[in-house]
């Protein structure tokens, strides 16, 4: 029995009917075709489904659609606003934050988040704050200098 | 003139759309009426099939078809195995099981169906008649006799290789000690963060196939799917969108490429499939997995006489592309950075009822790194040296380069005096030996590793290759000036893009951002190789260089002919080519306007070219655009500016560096903390060095998570317990310390572009840093040496 859902993405209000087990990862991938964000482990593991709902990062291959009702979601490719790059989507661009650019998305979302809640972190509370996400790439450290280039250009 | 831009750290091109959540990866790309399918996998590591019902699945809705073995036995050819050893078995790995299941997650049926959840559901709809039967799952015993994974082979041995040069047996006569220890290579899961993918869309009334794959090599993987599904070559293409991580793993020819192809034949349709995270640790290839015992001959003041190593390597149930060929690498990079007059390797290779190991970043060449650079501690150890004196007294000087090895490689260049100098002096070697003493008088342990490596890169000259070891490059400057470069290396995650983009616009003198690097498409690209085993600008870059070389020949005689002079009289430089006595006159600023680089001709194809009579200087630009107009061109030539090279190297390179890794070992808990870090690594010369340092991070956290933390583990049964990210422990960003990096740079010689290779070399370098650092911290308790992943419940049982 399908259900009504109606969920803003990216300012863009949508709503429709899906199954209640669809997995949100899923409506925004197959339904929104918003394919920016990507599954990698469908355990919660590595992060790389993390998007933003309601300003919190949460991963969306482990909850449902139906849950997120209501709900304000930003996915990656609603970050960039009016064009303009992020501060952490720049930060990745100029510090080689990412390789295959797989878990970016996600590492980015994540990444917004910490910028968020500690505007000035240190190298330890950015990989503390990375710890949700998987990286099989970089070895991390562009990463966290991205995301101190990031909190640098975000607090100027 | 303009900088150049090899050299520099430029940032990527491929990066926009990648941070803007705009790539489009398999599973991104979206076909209509595109059917889904699911994998019934065994749940036994060895069992006979009875029978398959498949009558509830096909019942179900939004089931298309369901396939077995049987439908495909005669159908879809085997999974191929490229490497070629003698007396080797190779078992007939057809796409899905026959008769018996020989791994737990081996494919034994297909459903397809119109969504992806139908199609995983009625996977449970398909009951499997198992008889369980024996599983092999340890490698030892496998090797010793017992149960049997092929039982048309009579043992469990796939073959049985020994290889190295010297006299063995004399060389450990003329030793005063012979210091032996064995090691366990631990069975590692790539995790490419992207699991595979296959999209296949057939189109009949072309008779076309189309398979996107989340491969490293789709070249290869064309040729041998047409020969798998019997589809003409020349009717096949290969796309690899973004690909997201390989590692080796995606260096492969997967049954499920093979299938989703010959299922869009048969059902007309587009079949995708997108491997879970469960489905990629049971079959995708796993590496290492080498149980081996190193016997050094050395004399007393530490000079090896010789080396020996029995191994048996644990193959899994078949072969992949290059199963059994991965611990023959091991073999060869034996000598490691040191002069050993005699080295034999025997090794087993043996098969198991587990997923094949394969090329696992590094590919058998973290193995003997390993086994070398740990067993130097041994020595160290037992001959009362310290480690860094037992390594300098057996490296080969640096001008006794190209230096040949007693395993029958020839390595190229090297300085391994001076990166392990550079390493010793950038971690402050013999303070923190000073610190060390202290921490342990104040009960603290610490510990400090050391391991200076080779490794074979640039793989290599195609004597040495099962299928061809080139790189094909075609470069073409466009009638508007705009460069493409067509590569055959397959990156994924390297940045070649960018640095391939470097290495043209230098030597074609134009902006970087007027060169767009394509690859990864088979009806786009000239036939290649793909990227692995460190090799796409070492050999791929190569090819691109010489490509341009090629391309300029014919430009030049456009240009001379254009500015009615000679050819051998023109210089190039910044992009324009010049009349000599032009340029000699422009020192005394009397030569013509130029056309600045980057706003050459822009015109249509039917614009008139700008004349020339009379110019002393024209740009490659304007060049490409009147060889396309052809108005101007002298007779004989060519209309168009393109060149296609391949580009063979006459030998692998060898990079080389010294890492020196700090542990402190938490006493109550066990816990290796890595607290000090510091990598000194010799790749050559450097074209962007923001991407080498990425290369080396990487490759070092991957050492990392073998050392501490990552294992593939079957049980007694050979099930599979570590199945998901929730078990398999890959390295989190706060368990990472902060690298100290640093280069020496020894320009190799096989290539003109001095350039050697760096994807592997953490992976490579890094691992027996960290246990020789963990095994010096706990020497006050004898310890010798420690298996990884060194777990602190065995460092925690080895301290109390």
């Amino acid at each position: 029995m399908k259900q009504a859902i109606s969920i803003n993405v990216n300012g863009v209000d949508h709503a429709g009917e899906v199954e209640p087990r669809l997995l949100l990862v899923h409506y925004l991938r197959d339904e929104l075709a918003l394919t920016g964000t990507h599954v990698g482990c469908e355990t919660s593991i590595c992060g790389a489904c993390t998007i933003l709902l309601d300003g919190q990062a949460v991963k969306s291959c482990t909850m449902f659609a139906v849950q997120a009702d209501g709900s304000n979601i930003t996915t990656i490719e609603g970050l960039a606003a009016n064009g303009n790059l992020h501060p952490v989507q720049e930060g990745f661009w100029e510090c080689h934050g990412l390789q295959c650019g797989y878990c970016t998305p996600g590492m980015i979302m994540t990444s917004t988040q910490i910028i968020d809640r500690n505007p000035n972190p240190s190298r330890d509370e950015i990989r503390h704050g990375l710890d949700g996400n998987l990286c099989r790439c970089t070895g991390y450290q562009h990463i966290v200098e991205a995301v101190e280039y990031a909190a640098k250009k975000a607090s100027a | 003139m303009a900088e150049k831009y090899v050299g520099r750290r430029i940032k990527r091109t491929e990066d926009p759309r990648l941070i803007k959540g705009l790539a489009h990866y398999v599973d991104d790309i979206r076909l209509p009426d595109t059917l889904h399918v699911a994998f019934v996998r065994s749940l036994y590591a060895h069992a006979k099939i009875n029978g398959i019902d498949t009558a509830e699945a096909l019942k179900a809705p939004g089931v298309v078809a369901v396939y077995t073995g049987k439908d495909i036995a005669t159908k879809v050819g085997p999974v191929p195995c490229a490497a070629a050893l003698p007396d080797l078995k190779v078992p007939d790995y057809r796409v899905l099981a026959t008769g018996k299941a020989l791994f737990v997650g081996h494919p034994i049926a297909a459903v397809v169906a119109t969504d992806k959840y139908t199609a995983r559901d009625a996977v449970h709809l398909i009951d499997v008649d198992y008889e369980e039967l024996p599983a092999v799952v340890d490698v030892e015993q496998a090797a010793a006799g017992g149960a049997m994974v092929h039982e048309n082979f009579g043992d469990n041995i796939a073959y049985k290789l020994t290889s190295g040069e010297g006299d063995i047996d004399a060389a450990m006569k003329a030793a005063d000690k012979i210091v032996s220890q064995k090691m366990v290579h631990q069975r590692l899961a790539p995790i490419a963060m992207e699991p595979r993918g296959v999209l296949a869309r057939y189109f009949p009334g072309e008779e076309e196939l189309t398979v996107w794959s989340s491969t490293q090599i789709p070249h290869l993987l064309r040729t041998q799917l047409a020969l798998m599904i019997g589809i003409p070559e020349n009717k096949l293409r290969v796309i690899t969108p973004e690909v997201g991580g390989g590692f080796g793993s995606k260096l492969n020819v997967y049954a499920e490429e093979a299938l989703l192809g010959w299922i869009s034949i048969q059902l007309g349709k587009p079949v995708k499939w997108i491997e879970s995270r469960r489905e990629n640790v049971q079959a995708t290839i796993h590496g290492r997995a080498q149980v081996g015992t190193v016997e050094v001959g050395v004399k007393n003041d530490g000079t090896i006489t010789g080396l020996r190593y029995n191994v048996v390597a644990d193959l899994g149930a078949y072969h992949q592309l290059l199963t059994p060929a991965i611990p023959t690498l091991t073999g060869l990079m034996l000598s490691g950075a040191y002069k050993i007059p005699a080295i034999q390797m025997n090794v087993t290779g043996v098969f198991t009822n587990k997923m094949s190991t394969d090329a696992y970043r590094g590919a058998g060449r973290p193995e003997a790194t390993y086994v070398v650079e740990r067993v130097m501690d041994v020595i160290a150890r037992e001959l009362n040296l310290d480690p860094i004196e037992v390594r300098r007294k057996n490296f080969p000087k640096a001008d006794e380069f190209p230096f040949h090895t007693a395993t029958g490689l020839d390595y190229d260049s090297g300085d391994y005096e001076a990166a392990l100098h550079k390493a010793l002096d950038l971690s402050g070697y013999q303070s923190l030996r000073e610190e060390q003493k202290k921490a342990r008088d104040n009960g603290k342990l610490i510990g400090i590793g050391v391991s200076s490596y080779v490794e074979i890169c640039a793989l290599g000259p195609s004597q040495a290759m099962p299928a061809g070891g080139w790189e094909s490059a075609t470069v073409r400057i466009e009638p508007t000036g705009k460069v493409t470069v067509m590569t055959g290396a397959s990156p994924h995650g390297q940045g070649q893009e960018t640095s391939f983009a470097q290495i043209a616009a230098d030597e074609l003198g134009v902006d970087l951002n007027d060169v767009t690097v394509i690859h990864g498409d088979t009806g786009i690209v000239q036939y290649g190789i793909g990227t692995f085993g460190s090799r796409a600008t070492a050999v791929g870059g190569t090819a691109v260089l010489i490509a341009i070389q090629k391309l300029k020949e014919k430009a030049s005689k456009i240009a001379a002919h254009m500015m009615q002079g000679e050819a051998s009289r023109l210089s190039f430089e910044a992009g324009c080519y010049t009349k000599q006595e032009a340029a000699a006159a422009s020192v005394t600023g009397k030569s013509e306007p130029v056309v600045p680089v980057g706003e050459g001709p822009a015109g249509a194809l039917n614009d008139v070219p700008t004349p020339t009579n009379g110019r002393n200087k024209i740009t490659i630009q304007e060049i490409a655009l009147a060889a396309h107009v052809a108005k101007e061109i002298p007779p004989d030539t060519e209309p168009g500016l393109s060149a296609t090279y391949f580009f063979e190297p006459k030998n692998f390179t060898f990079p080389f560096g010294t890492h020196i890794c700090v542990v402190e070992i938490d006493k109550d808990t066990g816990e290796t903390k890595i607290i000090k870090y510091v990598a000194v690594d010799d790749c050559g010369k450097v074209i962007n060095p923001l991407l080498v340092d990425g290369q080396v991070h990487g490759g070092i956290v991957q050492s990392i998570g073998q050392a501490l933390y990552e294992e593939v583990v079957y049980d007694e049964q050979g099930q599979l317990v570590t199945g998901e990210l929730m078990d398999y422990a890959l390295p989190k960003a706060s368990q990472i310390p902060w690298f100290e990096t640093d280069r020496t740079e020894t320009p190799s010689p096989v290539n003109p572009l001095g350039v050697k290779g760096v994807g592997e070399a953490g992976t490579i370098g890094a691992t027996p840093a960290i246990v020789n650092a963990v095994v010096d911290a706990l020497s006050p308790y004898g310890v010798m040496h420690i298996d990884m992943p060194i777990r602190p419940e065995t460092v925690w049982k080895l301290i109390h």
